[in-house]
C-alpha cells in the first residue's frame, strides 16, 4: 500500500511543473497541456483524499473545456498562422 | 365662533386639567411628604445610566402649581388676543408645548432630564418670540435670544460633565447626597457650582447675558409674560434653589451669586427708567426683578427668592398682560409717550395695572411688599452694602413704576386712536391676576411695621414727584439706547471674532485647506496613471501576476501565527 503522503507529494510536484509550463512556454498548445496537467494534479490529490465521484465530473468538465479550448487555438493559427500565446493580445477589439 | 376659538379652547382646556392635577399633587406632598415616580430607563453607558423620573416636592409642586395655573389665565387671554391672527392654532401648539417642556424641567429627578426640559423652554421661547415671521426684526431678536440662551447652556453642559465625573450620576438623591460627603470649598463642587451659574444666567436673564430678554418683547404680549416674565426666565432660580445642597459648599460662589444678583437688579432698573417702549420697561423691570431673586439666592434665602418668584410670576404676568390689553386697545402702539389718560378709557386695565404696579413696586399690603421684604431681610444678614444698594434699587423700581403708570394712564391722551376696552375674555384673567397679586402674600405675612410706614411714605413721595413730572406735563426723557450693552459686545466680542474668521477662511480656507484637496486629487489622478500600465492586456504578464499573488499569500497564510 503506497501511502497517501506520497500521492499529496506528487501532485504538488506535477502541479508545479504544469504552473511552470503556463508561464514560461509561449505556444498556446503546450500551455493548454500545462493547464491540463494542473488540473490532472489537484484530481490526483482529490482522489487520494475523497470519494471519487466527484473527480469524474471535473474529468468531465475538464474534458469539454478542452475541446473549445482547442477549437479557439485552431481557429487562431487559422488566422494568425501561428500558435504563440502574444497572438491571443490582439483577439481585443 | 366655536370654529374660530376652538384652538385656544383645546390648547386651555389641557392646561386647566394639568393644574387641577397641580392641586391634588401639592395636597398631596402637604400631606404626606415628597414623592417619586419612575417612569422610564433612559440609557445605559458602561455603568452609567440615566432613568426618567418625576420627583414631587414642595419646590417642583410649587413651581408645578405656578406654571400650569398662570399658564392657564394667560392662555384664556390669548384666546382674545390673538383671536384675528391667522396662525393662531401654530401659536397655541407653540404655547402648548411650552408648557410641558417647563414642567419637564421642574419636575425631572436628574439634572439631564432636566436639561432636556431646559433645552425645550429655550426652543419654545425661540419660536415664540419670532412668531410673527414676517418681521426680519424679531427673526433676529428670536435668534439673539437662542445664542445668548446657548452661551449660558454651554456652562450648564459643562456642569453636567463635571458633575458626571465627581459623582457618577446626575440623579438628585445620589448627588446631593454624595455632595454632602465633600469638605467645603472643595474643588469639583465648586466648578460644578460656577458652570451651573452661567447656565442660570443665560436662562434667568443675569450680567452679562441679559441683553436677550428685553428684545425679546418682540414675541406676542401673552408670550412675555408667560415666557419671559413668570415662567422661563425663572428656570435659573429654580435651578439654583434646586442645588442649593452644592451651593452651600461654595460660600466663595455664593459671594459671587450675590454680587451679579445685584448689579443685574442695579442695571436693569437704570435702564427701565429711560425706556419709551412700555413692553421694555416691563422687561427691564423683569432683568432687576430677576437680579433680587437671583441676589437672595446668593445670600442664601431660598425662601425668600422663592416666595419673591411666585409673587412676582403673578404681578409680572398681571403688568405683562394689562399691557398687552393697552397695546391691543391703542391700536399696536407701544410707545408710552403716545399714549395717555386711559385710566377713563379703560376702567378695568388701568385697575388691575394699578394692583400689579404697587405690587411691583413693593407697597404693603400687596404681595410685592412681603417678599422684597423677605429678600431684603435675607440679605442684610449676609451683606448690609448688598442690601443698601438693593433699597436704592426699590427706589428706582418705584420711580420706573409710577413713570409707566403716569405716562401711559393718565394727562391727556396723545394720538388720535379709537381706544376701547379690551372683551372679557382677556379682563377676567386679568382680575384673577390681580386678586392673586394682592393676595399672594398672606401666606408669608412676616413684616415690621417699620417697614410698612418707611415704605409707604416713601412710596408715597415717588408718586407725588413723578405724579408732577409725567402726568401733569409730560418730560419727554426717553433715551432707549441708554447703556445699551450691545454696543460693548459688538465691539468686545462680535468684531474681533469676525476678523479672526476673515483671516482664518483666508489662511485655513484658501491657502492651507485648497492646497490640501488639490494635491490630495492630484497625488489620485497621477496613481492612477501609473497604476494603469499594469492593465497591458498581455496574458503572460497577468498569469505571472496571479501565481506571484497565490503565492505570496499561501506563504503569508503559513507563516502567520494562526
Amino acid at each position: 500500500m503506497i501511502p497517501t503522503y506520497s500521492y499529496l507529494v506528487l501532485g504538488c510536484i506535477l502541479f508545479s511543473i504544469g504552473t511552470l509550463g503556463v508561464l514560461i512556454r509561449r505556444n498556446v498548445v503546450i500551455v493548454l497541456m500545462c493547464i491540463e496537467l494542473m488540473l490532472n494534479a489537484v484530481n490526483l490529490i482529490l482522489v487520494s483524499v475523497c470519494e471519487p465521484v466527484f473527480v469524474f465530473f471535473i474529468m468531465m468538465v475538464a474534458a469539454v473545456e478542452v475541446s473549445v479550448g482547442l477549437a479557439l487555438i485552431a481557429r487562431v493559427y487559422r488566422k494568425f498562422g501561428t500558435t504563440d500565446i502574444s497572438t491571443f493580445g490582439q483577439l481585443k477589439g | 365662533m366655536i370654529k374660530k376659538y376652538w384652538s385656544g379652547i383645546a390648547a386651555s382646556l389641557v392646561v386647566f386639567c394639568l393644574f387641577l392635577v397641580s392641586i391634588s399633587v401639592f395636597l398631596r406632598v402637604y400631606q404626606t411628604g415628597p414623592f417619586e415616580i419612575y417612569l422610564f430607563n433612559w440609557f445605559s453607558v458602561g455603568d452609567f445610566s440615566v432613568s426618567w423620573g418625576l420627583l414631587f416636592d414642595t419646590l417642583s409642586a410649587l413651581m408645578f402649581m405656578m406654571v400650569t395655573g398662570v399658564g392657564f389665565l394667560i392662555h384664556i387671554y390669548s384666546i382674545g388676543y390673538m383671536h384675528d391672527d391667522p396662525n393662531r392654532g401654530r401659536f397655541f401648539w407653540y404655547l402648548n408645548l411650552f408648557i410641558f417642556f417647563m414642567l419637564t424641567l421642574v419636575l425631572s429627578n436628574n439634572f439631564l432630564s432636566m436639561f432636556v426640559g431646559w433645552e425645550g423652554v429655550g426652543l419654545c421661547s425661540y419660536l415664540l418670540i419670532g412668531f410673527w415671521s414676517s418681521n426680519k426684526d424679531y427673526l433676529i431678536a428670536a435668534k439673539k435670544a437662542f445664542v445668548m440662551n446657548r452661551i449660558g447652556d454651554l456652562g450648564f453642559i459643562l456642569g453636567l460633565l463635571v458633575m458626571i465625573l465627581t459623582f457618577g450620576s446626575v440623579q438628585f438623591g445620589i448627588v446631593f447626597s454624595q455632595a454632602g460627603l465633600l469638605p467645603i470649598g472643595h474643588i469639583s463642587v465648586v466648578l460644578i457650582a460656577i458652570l451651573l451659574f452661567v447656565g442660570a444666567t443665560g436662562k434667568s436673564a443675569q450680567l452679562p447675558l441679559f441683553t436677550w430678554l428685553p428684545d425679546a418683547m418682540a414675541g406676542p404680549t401673552p408670550v412675555s409674560a408667560l415666557i419671559h416674565a413668570a415662567t422661563m426666565v425663572t428656570a435659573g432660580i429654580y435651578m439654583i434653589a434646586r442645588s442649593h445642597a452644592i451651593y452651600a459648599l461654595a460660600p466663595d460662589v455664593l459671594t459671587v451669586v450675590l454680587w451679579v444678583g445685584v448689579a443685574t437688579a442695579v442695571v436693569g432698573a437704570i435702564i427701565a427708567l429711560r425706556q419709551s417702549d412700555i413692553k421694555k420697561v416691563l422687561a427691564y423691570s423683569t432683568v432687576s426683578q430677576l437680579g433680587f431673586m437671583v441676589a437672595a439666592l446668593g445670600a442664601g434665602g431660598t425662601h425668600a427668592a422663592l416666595f419673591h418668584m411666585v409673587t412676582h410670576a403673578f404681578f409680572k404676568a398681571l403688568l405683562f398682560l394689562a399691557a398687552g390689553s393697552v397695546i391691543h386697545g391703542m391700536g399696536g402702539e407701544q410707545n408710552m409717550y403716545k399714549m395717555g389718560g386711559l385710566r377713563k378709557l379703560q376702567p378695568i386695565t388701568f385697575a388691575v395695572f394699578l394692583v400689579g404696579a404697587l405690587a411691583l413696586s413693593g407697597c404693603p399690603p400687596f404681595s410685592g411688599f412681603f417678599s422684597k421684604d423677605a429678600i431684603l431681610l435675607a440679605i442684610y444678614q449676609v451683606s448690609p452694602w448688598a442690601f443698601g444698594v438693593l433699597i436704592g434699587v426699590s427706589v428706582l423700581t418705584a420711580i420706573y413704576v409710577a413713570r409707566l403708570v403716569f405716562l401711559v394712564f393718565f394727562g391727556p391722551l396723545r394720538s388720535d386712536v379709537h381706544v376701547h376696552e379690551s372683551p372679557l375674555i382677556m379682563t377676567i384673567p386679568l382680575v384673577f391676576l390681580a386678586v392673586l397679586a394682592a393676595t399672594a402674600g398672606i401666606y408669608h405675612p412676616e413684616f415690621e411695621w417699620v417697614m410698612v410706614i418707611i415704605t409707604v411714605s416713601a412710596l408715597a413721595m415717588i408718586w407725588w414727584v413723578t405724579y408732577s413730572r409725567y402726568a401733569v406735563q409730560v418730560k419727554d426723557d426717553r433715551s432707549d439706547g441708554f447703556m445699551s450693552l450691545d454696543v460693548v459686545y459688538s465691539a468686545v466680542i462680535v468684531r474681533p471674532i469676525l476678523v479672526i474668521a476673515r483671516g482664518l477662511s483666508t489662511v485655513m480656507d484658501q491657502i492651507v485647506l485648497d492646497t490640501a484637496a488639490k494635491e490630495l486629487g492630484q497625488t489620485v489622478v497621477q496613481s492612477g496613471e501609473s497604476l494603469r500600465r499594469m492593465q497591458s492586456g498581455s496574458i503572460g504578464f497577468y498569469l505571472w501576476m496571479i501565481t506571484a499573488s497565490v503565492a505570496v499569500i499561501l506563504i503569508g497564510l503559513s507563516i502567520w501565527p494562526f
